[in-house]
C-alpha cells in the first residue's frame, strides 16, 4: 500500500488587504504591507499558497495604566511615552506595523481630549515609518470624536481604525471612509456575528478590501480554545467560498498579559516574565496556526520567538 | 465505522432472519449503529468478517503504555478539527534523560519529571512520562536509570537503537509496560522481534512518509498492532506538514498503515518549545523533550488543557468561597458562576482593583452568568444556598453581597432569602475595579 499525500483544495481565497501607504501612494509610510491572500489552511505548501505569512504588529498603549508593572520594568522607560514606544517597535524590536491603542481617551479614566490624541497620532506618524492601526478606547461617543480627528490628521496614510462593533460602527466607518483608511471589524467569538459585522460594514458602503476582521483572540488559559476553533471555522468558511468571510483576520495576542497566571509570582512555575513570554508566543502561534493573518503582540522577546516560528513555518516548504 | 450500506454489501443478502431481524439491510443498520454484534449472523463469510472488523476499527489505534493510575493513552482520535467533535487523548509529554550526562543527571531528570505536576481549574496537569535514552554514555548507567525510573510512577520510554540493549532495558522494567523507541530501516527486524516477544508498544521511525508507511505496514504484517509513528520532524514546517498528512490519511482516507498515534522528539531550545506547542495543537500524540524549563511547561500544559477540552463540556472550577488577595471580615463579597472563563475574568478584574475580596463561586454546571440565569441554573435560591454552604456570613461581617449587573433582577428575592444587603455590580466585570473603589469600608 503506497502513501499518497492527502491534499485539500478549496474554492475560496482570503482577500489581500493593503495596510499603510508610501509617498507614491499618498502617505508617508516606508512600506505598504499586504495581509491575507492565502487559499488554504496555514503553512501547508504542498496544497496551497500563503503569499503573505502572518504580519507581526506590536501594540503601543498610550497610558501605563493598562501595562502590567513587570512589563513596564523590563520593556524600559519607552512604555511611558507612546511615541518612544512606537519608535522602539519599529527599530529595535522589528515590528511590521504598530497598533496605537488610545486608551487614555477613556472618559471614566484619563479622558484625554480628542485634540491631544490627534496630535499624538500625528507625532507618532512623523516619528516612525511603519504602517499603523489606531484603536479607540471603546466608549462610542468619545471614539467618534477621536476617530474623526485621527482620520483627518492621517489623510492618505491608510490607517486601519478600530474597533467597529455591532452596536457602534457607523461613526468609525464614516471616519475611515472619509480619508481612505481601513477598518477593523470586531466580533465576540461568534462566526455569525463576524459575518454580520462584515455585512453591516459593506451595506454601509465600505469596500471589502478595506476591512480586517478581529474575531477576538482569547488568551491561553482564558478561553484560547474557543478562539482557536472560532478562527479555524472562520477560515474554513472563507475557504469554502463565502465571500463575506474572506477578509483577513487580525488577532490581538497581547491579551496574554492580562492573564494573572502568565505573570504571577510562583517559584514552581519559574521566572514570571519568561513564562509570560511563552504565554504570549504560544497564544500567537495558536492564532497563526488557526488562521490569523496579522497578530498583535507586546513583548519583544515573544515577538522574536513567534517570528522565528513563522519563518521556520513559511520557509521550510 | 462503515455505513449501513457498506456493511450490507458484505452480508449474505439472503434475508434468512436468523439474526432476529427481518432483512439483511435491517441487520446492517443495527450493526452500523453498534446495537448488535456481527456474531448474530451465522452465515457471514470469513472474508466479509475480516473486512468488517478492519473497517469497523477506529481510524487511529489506541495505544497505551505505562502501568497503574498514571498509564497513558495515545491515539483513538477521530477528528481533524476539535470543533467537529473533540480531541480525546491529550498529547503525552515526556522528559528525556540521556546517558551521555551520566547516571546522577539521569536520576535528577527522573525526579524533575515527577515533580512537574500542577493543579489548574480543578484538574491535575502533569508531565506524563520519562524517556531514558542511550547515546554515548555507559550501558550500565542506562539500564540502571531504566530500573530507577521503573521504580517510580511515571510511564517509561526506552530509547535506544540497539535491539539487544532495548531487550535488556525492557527486562529491567518488565512489569511497567514501557514504550520501545525505536525501529528504523536499519534495525527493523531485530527491534520488531523484541517488541513482539515482550508484547510492548513500539515506535517506528522514518524520515519520509513513504518509508514510514512501508515500515508500519511491515511491522503490522509481522504481527505488531501497538505502533507509534515517528515521521521525523526536522523543522517546524516539516512537523506541521507531516503530522497533518498522517492525521488526514488516517481519519479522512482510512489509510490503515498510518492509523496509529504519532510521536516527535524535540531538542532543548525555544524553537523546539514552540514545536511542542505546535504538536499539541496539530496532531502529535506524544512529545519527548530534552529540556522542559518550568517557564515553558506550565503554559504548554495549559495549552494542552485548552486544546483537549471537549467543546461541548466547559471547563468548570470548583464551587466555593475563594479569597482574592488577603480578605478580612470587612472585605466585600461578590459572586459569579463556576464557568472557568467567567471565573478567571472576574477574578482578574477583582485583582485589578487591588482591594482584597471574597469571591463566591456558585455551581452553574459550567455555564456563564447570562446563560445560567436564562436556564434557571443561577437563581436567588441557588445563590442563597451557596452563601449558606460556604459559610459566607462567618467569613465576612459586612452582610452585603455584590451581584453581577446582568442578574440585577434577582436582588429582591435574594435579599429576602439571605437577609443580606444586595448591591448590584457592573454588567461587565471590567467595571469592578471602579465600582469596588466606591464601596464603603
Amino acid at each position: 500500500m503506497g502513501f499518497e499525500m492527502p491534499t485539500e483544495k478549496y474554492s475560496g481565497r482570503i482577500k489581500e488587504v493593503a495596510i499603510g501607504a508610501t509617498k507614491d501612494q499618498g502617505g508617508t509610510r516606508t512600506a505598504r504591507l499586504i495581509a491575507g491572500g492565502s487559499n488554504g489552511l496555514p503553512f501547508l505548501p504542498f496544497e496551497s499558497e500563503m503569499p503573505h505569512p502572518p504580519l507581526v504588529a506590536m501594540d503601543v498603549v498610550d497610558t501605563v495604566r493598562m501595562v502590567p508593572e513587570q512589563l513596564q520594568e523590563s520593556m524600559g522607560a519607552a512604555v511611558k511615552d507612546p511615541v518612544e514606544w512606537a519608535k522602539k517597535c519599529e527599530g529595535e524590536w522589528g515590528a511590521d506595523l504598530c497598533v496605537l491603542k488610545l486608551q487614555s481617551a477613556n472618559p471614566e479614566e484619563e479622558d484625554r481630549p480628542a485634540e491631544e490624541l490627534e496630535a499624538l497620532v500625528q507625532k507618532t506618524l512623523q516619528s516612525t515609518g511603519i504602517p499603523m492601526v489606531v484603536y479607540g478606547c471603546g466608549f462610542e461617543e468619545k471614539d467618534a470624536k477621536v476617530m474623526e480627528k485621527v482620520s483627518n490628521a492621517a489623510k492618505g496614510e491608510r490607517l486601519f481604525l478600530g474597533l467597529a462593533e455591532e452596536k457602534a460602527y457607523k461613526s468609525i466607518a464614516a471616519a475611515s471612509m472619509a480619508n481612505g483608511h481601513g477598518i477593523v471589524a470586531f466580533s465576540n467569538l461568534d462566526i455569525n456575528l463576524a459575518k454580520q459585522m462584515n455585512i453591516l460594514l459593506l451595506d454601509f458602503g465600505m469596500k471589502p478590501e478595506n476591512i480586517l476582521m478581529d474575531p477576538l483572540m482569547a488568551p491561553l488559559g482564558m478561553g484560547l480554545e474557543y478562539s482557536y476553533s472560532n478562527i479555524e471555522r472562520l477560515r474554513l468558511g472563507a475557504l469554502s467560498g463565502d465571500p463575506v468571510l474572506q477578509m483577513p483576520m487580525i488577532c490581538d495576542c497581547s491579551c496574554a498579559w492580562t492573564v494573572p497566571e502568565a505573570l504571577e509570582e510562583n517559584p514552581e512555575r519559574g521566572d514570571p516574565e519568561l513564562r509570560g513570554v511563552y504565554w504570549e508566543a504560544m497564544t500567537a502561534l495558536a492564532a497563526a496556526v488557526a488562521g490569523a493573518d496579522v497578530v498583535i503582540m507586546r513583548h519583544p522577546r515573544s515577538v522574536t520567538t513567534f517570528r522565528n516560528s513563522i519563518k521556520a513555518l513559511a520557509g521550510g516548504a | 465505522m462503515p455505513t449501513a450500506m457498506e456493511i450490507y454489501k458484505l452480508l449474505p443478502k439472503t434475508n434468512c432472519g436468523e439474526c432476529k431481524f427481518p432483512t439483511c439491510l435491517a441487520f446492517a443498520m443495527q450493526l452500523a449503529n453498534q446495537k448488535v454484534a456481527l456474531d448474530a449472523c451465522p452465515h457471514v463469510s470469513p472474508e466479509a468478517k475480516a473486512a468488517l472488523e478492519e473497517s469497523g476499527a477506529p481510524p487511529i489505534r489506541l495505544v497505551s503504555f505505562g502501568s497503574g493510575d498514571l498509564a497513558v493513552k495515545m491515539g483513538d482520535e477521530t477528528q481533524l478539527f476539535r470543533h467537529d467533535k473533540t480531541f480525546y487523548n491529550p498529547t503525552v509529554l515526556g522528559l528525556v534523560a540521556d546517558d551521555a550526562d551520566g547516571l546522577d543527571a539521569m536520576k535528577a531528570k527522573i525526579e524533575e519529571a515527577h515533580a512537574m505536576s500542577f493543579e489548574r481549574v480543578g484538574q491535575i496537569m502533569r508531565v506524563d512520562s520519562v524517556a531514558l535514552r542511550h547515546s554515548t554514555g555507559s550501558v550500565d548507567d542506562f539500564v540502571e536509570a531504566v530500573k530507577t525510573a521503573a521504580g517510580r510512577e511515571l510511564p517509561v520510554v526506552i530509547m535506544c537503537d540497539d535491539a539487544g540493549l532495548a531487550a535488556k532495558a525492557a527486562d529491567a522494567c518488565s512489569d511497567r509496560k514501557p514504550l520501545l523507541y525505536r525501529a528504523t530501516a536499519s534495525n527493523f527486524d531485530a527491534m520488531v522481534a523484541v517488541a513482539k516477544e515482550k508484547s510492548l508498544p513500539l515506535v517506528v521511525g522514518a524520515s519520509t512518509l513513504e518509508e514510514l508507511t512501508e515500515l508500519a505496514d511491515k511491522a503490522k504484517k509481522a504481527g505488531l498492532n501497538d505502533l507509534v509513528l515517528e515521521p521525523g520532524t526536522e523543522s517546524l514546517a516539516d512537523m506541521l506538514v507531516k503530522m497533518t498528512a498522517i492525521r488526514r490519511a488516517a481519519v479522512k482516507n482510512k489509510f490503515r498503515p498510518l492509523g496509529f498515534p504519532t510521536i516527535a522528539i524535540l531538542g532543548p531550545d525555544m524553537m523546539n518549545h514552540m514545536k511542542a506547542a505546535m504538536g499539541v495543537m496539530k496532531y502529535s500524540s506524544a512529545l519527548l523533550m530534552d529540556d522542559m524549563p518550568r517557564e515553558m511547561v506550565y503554559p504548554l500544559l495549559a495549552l494542552r488543557q485548552n486544546i483537549f477540552t471537549d467543546p461541548q463540556v466547559p471547563i468548570q472550577v470548583k464551587a466555593g468561597l475563594y479569597s482574592v488577595g488577603e480578605p478580612t471580615d470587612k472585605s466585600p463579597v461578590m459572586f459569579t458562576t463556576n464557568f472557568s472563563l467567567t471565573y478567571f475574568t472576574v477574578r482578574a478584574d477583582i485583582e485589578k482593583s487591588k482591594i482584597p475580596a471574597w469571591m463566591l463561586v456558585v455551581d452553574t454546571e459550567g455555564q456563564s452568568v447570562m446563560t445560567a440565569f436564562a436556564a434557571g441554573k443561577l437563581t436567588p435560591e441557588s445563590v442563597a444556598k451557596s452563601i449558606d454552604d460556604f459559610q459566607v456570613k462567618e467569613k465576612s461581617s459586612r452582610n452585603e453581597i455584590i451581584i453581577p449587573g446582568m442578574v440585577s433582577r434577582m436582588s429582591g428575592k435574594l435579599a429576602e432569602l439571605t437577609d443580606m444587603k444586595v448591591t448590584v455590580g457592573p454588567r461587565e466585570s471590567s467595571g469592578l475595579p471602579k465600582m469596588m473603589k466606591t464601596l464603603s469600608s
